[in-house]
């Protein structure tokens, strides 16, 4: 199922990945849960917020930008996870009914020195809405194995 | 919530801890983060996490979580001092997060925030901008999540 070794990652355009819908049940549930402030919860209180609407919370929208991550290519490729995220820009709010698309770059890809058997990929990854309007913009790395000959090879 | 008037740098907040159980971990996981490492317990200590692992973006989540209670008390305690209630504006977002040591099933994190910077806006001069670290800490102690976030908080005479 992992087919995606550190070598698959060249730096440039990855792919555009989505659509993904984000439904107002979704939106609501997630902010009943980890972000209950008005303009994530109640029409009415979001109306008169800054963002004049009811919103997805920005940790929602994370969350399905790792979802959409993980269903366009982490899903088969051999990560081993992330060690954090260098920024991260909320441009745009979430609303309900939004239809996702994902940009993801390779902006850099080199071995690891300290774990020789891999690599460290810093991607950024563009969320936009079905009018194109960028909503989330992020980069961080994820830490994925090297293909074993080229790691053997390296080391040897 | 305190106006930017009423915010020191310097100044920190206990905002309470979370405890991720392997249910609360997979249920996460299965939604947002399905990774092999944060939905089975065998998977997880094969891993470099060496157990069961929540999503960072599960940990993160949670933070918010009890930055929203802090809030709510914050504004409570305001409200009951006859104090007028400061109403912050959204998060423009992020930087420096770090998922410094895996968060696995049954450990409770400990999370605070500390104010590291403050500006105002010039271009809205009713706002300042503050940036505070917010911080997750393990029950050994040990830090577990950091993360640089901004804010926009509403300037105490600048409202009308």
């Amino acid at each position: 199922m992992t087919s995606l070794a550190f070598e698959d990652f060249k730096p440039g355009h990855l792919g555009r990945f989505g659509p993904r819908g984000v439904t107002r049940e979704e939106i609501l549930a997630f902010a009943a849960e980890f972000d209950p402030q008005p303009m994530h919860l109640d029409e009415e209180a979001a109306s008169r917020s800054m963002l004049k609407g009811l919103s997805g919370s920005g940790w929602h929208l994370c969350s399905v930008i790792m979802r959409m991550m993980f269903d366009a290519f982490i899903g088969r490729t051999a990560s081993l996870g992330s060690p954090g995220v260098n920024e991260l820009r909320w441009l745009a709010p979430l609303r309900p009914g939004d239809e996702l698309t994902l940009d993801v770059e390779v902006t850099e890809a080199r071995v690891s020195r300290s774990r020789p058997a891999t690599g460290i990929v810093t991607l950024k990854a563009v969320v936009s809405n079905a009018a194109g309007q960028a909503l989330c913009e992020m980069v961080s790395p994820i830490i994925v194995r090297r293909r074993e000959d080229a790691a053997s090879g390296q080391a040897g | 919530m305190r106006f930017f008037e009423d915010i020191e740098v310097g100044q920190r907040r206990e905002l309470g801890s979370f405890t991720f159980t392997a249910d609360g971990i997979k249920k996460f996981a299965a939604q947002f983060d399905p990774q092999p490492f944060h939905l089975d317990e065998e998977e997880g200590r094969k891993s470099l996490f060496g157990g069961l692992a929540a999503s960072g973006w599960h940990v993160g989540s949670a933070c918010m979580k009890l930055l929203v209670a802090d809030g709510l008390r914050q504004a409570r305690e305001a409200a009951a001092r006859g104090e007028k209630v400061a109403v912050w504006g959204p998060s423009p977002g992020f930087r420096e997060l770090r998922w410094i040591r895996p968060v696995l099933a049954g450990d409770t994190v400990h999370f605070a925030s500390e104010v590291e910077s403050m500006r105002t806006s010039s271009s809205r001069p009713e706002w300042g901008i503050l940036e505070a670290r917010n911080t997750g800490t393990n029950q050994r102690g040990e830090p577990v999540f950091s993360v640089l976030a901004t804010a926009f908080v509403p300037r105490r005479n600048r409202n009308a």
